[in-house]
């Protein structure tokens, strides 16, 4: 297999998907002449050009409306936010027209289109550029959101959200871009809503997305030194949620944790709680924890973002409070 | 506001104790994590510690009173408040326990309500308010039993009454691994070395003396043994000559000085290695063959006994365990282990020799599936080679659980034991 950046995993699922289906094209802000703002879109200009390829104003809300209208005649318009911060300007077309059109139409007019760009925070964008909105989209009926952590699963879910018939919310890691990782040869497809084991572990279940993922494997190995073997579940699909894969862990497992880059009050892991609770209660040997960002605008100050963000010790703290270990020692 | 404090279960199996001393006085100053009292649970003497901070208001037991667990035993609080006549159970040290509301059987209840009730009650009224005419029934607020729902289902599936599990978890909280350790524990193995010494005085035809917690755990657990285990014993004698001569050697060498019951420890692990069957738990539905191996080793008490666990025996070399083994059988004497040392064990050595016990049969420390007992090693003269020789020779009896180990399959363990024994080098082949 062949080793890939995330960023260039991306690249090559839009190309492909250009090359197989006319109907595909790109839109948004320096995706064209610019080759995107985190240079997803390299050489798509030249090699489809700028019918297919096309540079935006900055107009988050137009733009994306423009995709909407697309996609209810028939394309398949793969929107880039230059980042999620950015797309807050356009959540009127994404959930007011985007997905609630197939249901207002009854069925007439389905939103075949991918709205995709980086989510959560980098390092010292402060406030207003660090957030990871993924519990916004998947709170609503009629979207799909997913969030891949690998340079396969980028590719292969690109390639998985470009095909699907409904509107696809596609949040990147900004810091995984840069990642690399093995990418299967040939055609790599992965479906929406199936999460994967990343590392199998029968002591406790981590579930996570996104960039939580390489930060719980972090916590694993960790943990792997002390005796403890963790298993880690990568959503991959936040909406819909694979609860199966998630569940079947957690009734091996009996003990759970769930990291998020997001806020605490009403994230994903509050969703993911909320079914392991009531599908495999009696199952629980400890309630389930979340390690989350904390709650409040991310700092600037370095010391202070880092301690507000997510990483490998506060899983590890977590899981060891799951386990009942702090009364061992 | 005051603090209730509460007799806690600090061991897995302990259902009361007996509070030995106090180590703070009325009237002491009490910060949280200082040591209250020491008790003397089923097991060893442990420490009860102040979960608030304060004044000692009142102790309401006296030292060597048996109190049971979640019973009063004393009151903190601010210096100078009013401790009113107590009081019966407490509702769990600074706990915030849920309180069942006061309904008509209340009544029942003596009236006097203890000022301010436990500190951090979940859903009383406000401290300034009157209370409720009657305080909340004691044995209904320690009635309900904090557990996991894992717990609650594994406890449900064996048979085990939760209420008789002792929590490890946050406050007292039961988990999976405390009903998982409410079958297995302790005591076993042979009959008290020592009897205490019991002198009444002259002209009295006996003397009653009340039952110490580790002899009542003694007498149930043992009881419990020897009448659901379907025990066989299987005898070998074993010629010693050239486990001493190695022993000689290594004492010679310098270093840890290893003892025989070391030597035979060692080699018990490493038979268990080769014969999988005969270290298991007996799990009513099911057997746990275990894969790594934690010998218990009896261990003599003044009072009682023990069975301290050498964890994965067969993968430490003979230094380790002869050190291992004396500081174990130490702070066993002096009832310093803590519970995890001597829980968990997957099958049992005793030892009798050294009081001239030619051989004996111990009785299985549940749910092991076998435990050996070992003899005195002494001259005798046996056929060696063709001719009578005196040689010494170490008597093993192996009980056996015959709902795990069958005959044949017993004595081939005794024999790779035995073959260990009487060619050392064989342990590490």
């Amino acid at each position: 297999m062949a080793i890939v950046t995330y960023r260039d995993a991306l690249n090559h699922a839009l190309r492909e998907e250009m090359e197989r289906d006319p109907d595909v094209f790109l839109m948004g802000e320096e995706v064209g002449v610019y080759q995107g703002a985190y240079k997803v879109s390299r050489g798509l200009l030249e090699e489809f050009g700028s019918m297919r390829v096309v540079d935006t104003p900055i107009t988050e809300l137009g733009f994306a409306g423009v995709g909407v209208g697309a996609a209810m005649v028939g394309l398949r318009p793969v929107i880039e936010f230059m980042t999620w911060n950015f797309a807050l300007l356009a959540i009127d077309q994404l959930v007011n027209s985007a997905a609630k059109m197939r249901y207002m139409s009854g069925g007439q007019v389905g939103v075949p289109a991918v709205f995709r760009g980086p989510g959560g925070s980098a390092l010292q964008l402060a406030s207003q550029h660090s957030q990871a909105f993924e519990s916004y989209y998947a709170h609503i009926p009629g979207l799909k959101v997913v969030m891949p952590a690998t340079p396969a699963d980028a590719k292969g879910l690109l390639k998985s959200a470009i095909r699907d018939d409904d509107p696809v919310v596609f949040i990147e890691g900004e810091m995984l871009y840069n990642t690399r990782g093995e990418v299967p040869e040939g055609e790599h497809v992965v479906p929406l809503g199936q999460a994967d084991v990343k590392r199998s572990g029968g002591d406790v279940t981590i579930v996570c997305h996104s960039k939580t993922v390489s930060l719980a494997l972090k916590a694993a190995e960790d943990l792997a030194g002390e005796g403890i073997e963790a298993e880690i579940v990568d959503l991959r699909t936040i909406r819909p949620l694979d609860t199966e894969t998630v569940l079947n862990s957690v009734a091996r497992t009996h003990r759970c944790v769930v990291a998020e880059e997001g806020w605490p009050f009403a994230g994903i892991g509050a969703q993911v709680v909320d079914t392991i609770q009531h599908e495999v209660f009696d199952e629980l040997d400890a309630p389930v924890l979340r390690v989350t960002g904390a709650d409040v605008p991310m700092p600037y100050n370095k010391h202070l973002e880092r301690a507000a963000k997510v990483d490998a010790g506060k899983i590890v703290a977590a899981v060891n409070e799951v386990l009942y270990r702090e009364r061992d020692e | 506001m005051s603090t209730k404090v509460v007799m806690e279960a600090l061991s897995p199996t302990m259902e009361e104790g007996r509070l030995v001393e106090w180590k703070k006085q009325e009237g002491d100053a009490v910060a949280v994590g200082d040591v209250l009292a020491e008790v003397e649970t089923d097991k060893a003497v442990m420490e009860l510690v102040a979960r608030a901070g304060g004044t000692l208001l009142k102790q309401v037991v006296q030292a060597g009173t048996t109190v049971p667990v979640s019973e009063l035993v004393a009151v903190i609080g601010e210096p100078g408040e009013k401790v009113e006549a107590p009081v019966g159970r407490g509702d769990g040290q600074a706990a915030p326990a849920k309180k069942p509301a006061p309904k008509a059987e209340a009544a029942e209840e003596p009236p006097a309500a203890p000022p301010g009730g436990p500190a951090a009650a979940g859903n009383g009224p406000p401290a300034a308010a009157p209370r409720p005419a009657a305080a909340p029934a004691a044995s209904r607020s320690a009635g309900r039993v904090k557990a996991s729902p894992l717990a609650r289902r594994m406890a449900a599936e064996r048979g085990i009454d939760i209420s008789a599990v002792a929590g490890s978890g946050p406050e007292g909280r039961v988990v999976a691994r405390d009903v998982e350790g409410s079958r297995p524990a302790v005591a076993g193995a042979a009959a008290a070395v020592r009897a205490p010494a019991v002198r009444g005085p002259a002209g009295q035809p006996y003397q009653d003396v009340p039952l110490t917690q580790i002899r009542k755990t003694i007498a149930r657990r043992l009881a419990q043994s020897i009448g659901p285990i379907p025990t066989f014993y299987l005898t070998t004698e074993v010629d010693m000559e050239r486990a001493r001569e190695a022993r000689e050697a290594l004492l010679e060498a310098g270093g840890e000085k290893v003892s025989l019951n070391d030597i035979v420890i060692k080699a018990v692990a490493m038979a268990l290695r080769q014969h999988p069957v005969c270290n298991a738990w007996w799990q009513d539905d099911h057997i746990r063959y275990w894969n790594e191996v934690h010998v218990s080793m009896a261990v003599a008490m003044e009072e009682g006994l023990i069975t301290p666990v050498i964890r994965h025996t067969d993968l430490k070399s003979l230094r380790e365990i002869a050190a291992e083994s004396r500081d174990l059988a130490g702070r066993a004497r002096e009832r310093k282990l803590a519970p995890e040392e001597y829980t968990g064990g997957t099958f049992s050595v005793s030892n009798l020799g050294m009081l001239d016990i030619d051989e004996f049969t111990a009785v299985i420390n549940p749910p092991e599936a076998g435990i050996v007992a070992v003899g005195r090693m002494a001259e005798r003269p046996v056929v060696h080679e063709g001719a009578v020789a005196i040689r010494r020779r170490m008597r093993l009896t192996m009980s056996c659980d015959h709902r795990m180990i069958d005959g044949a399959t017993g004595a081939r363990f005794l024999q790779t034991l035995k073959g260990m024994l009487e060619n050392p080098l064989a342990m590490v082949y």
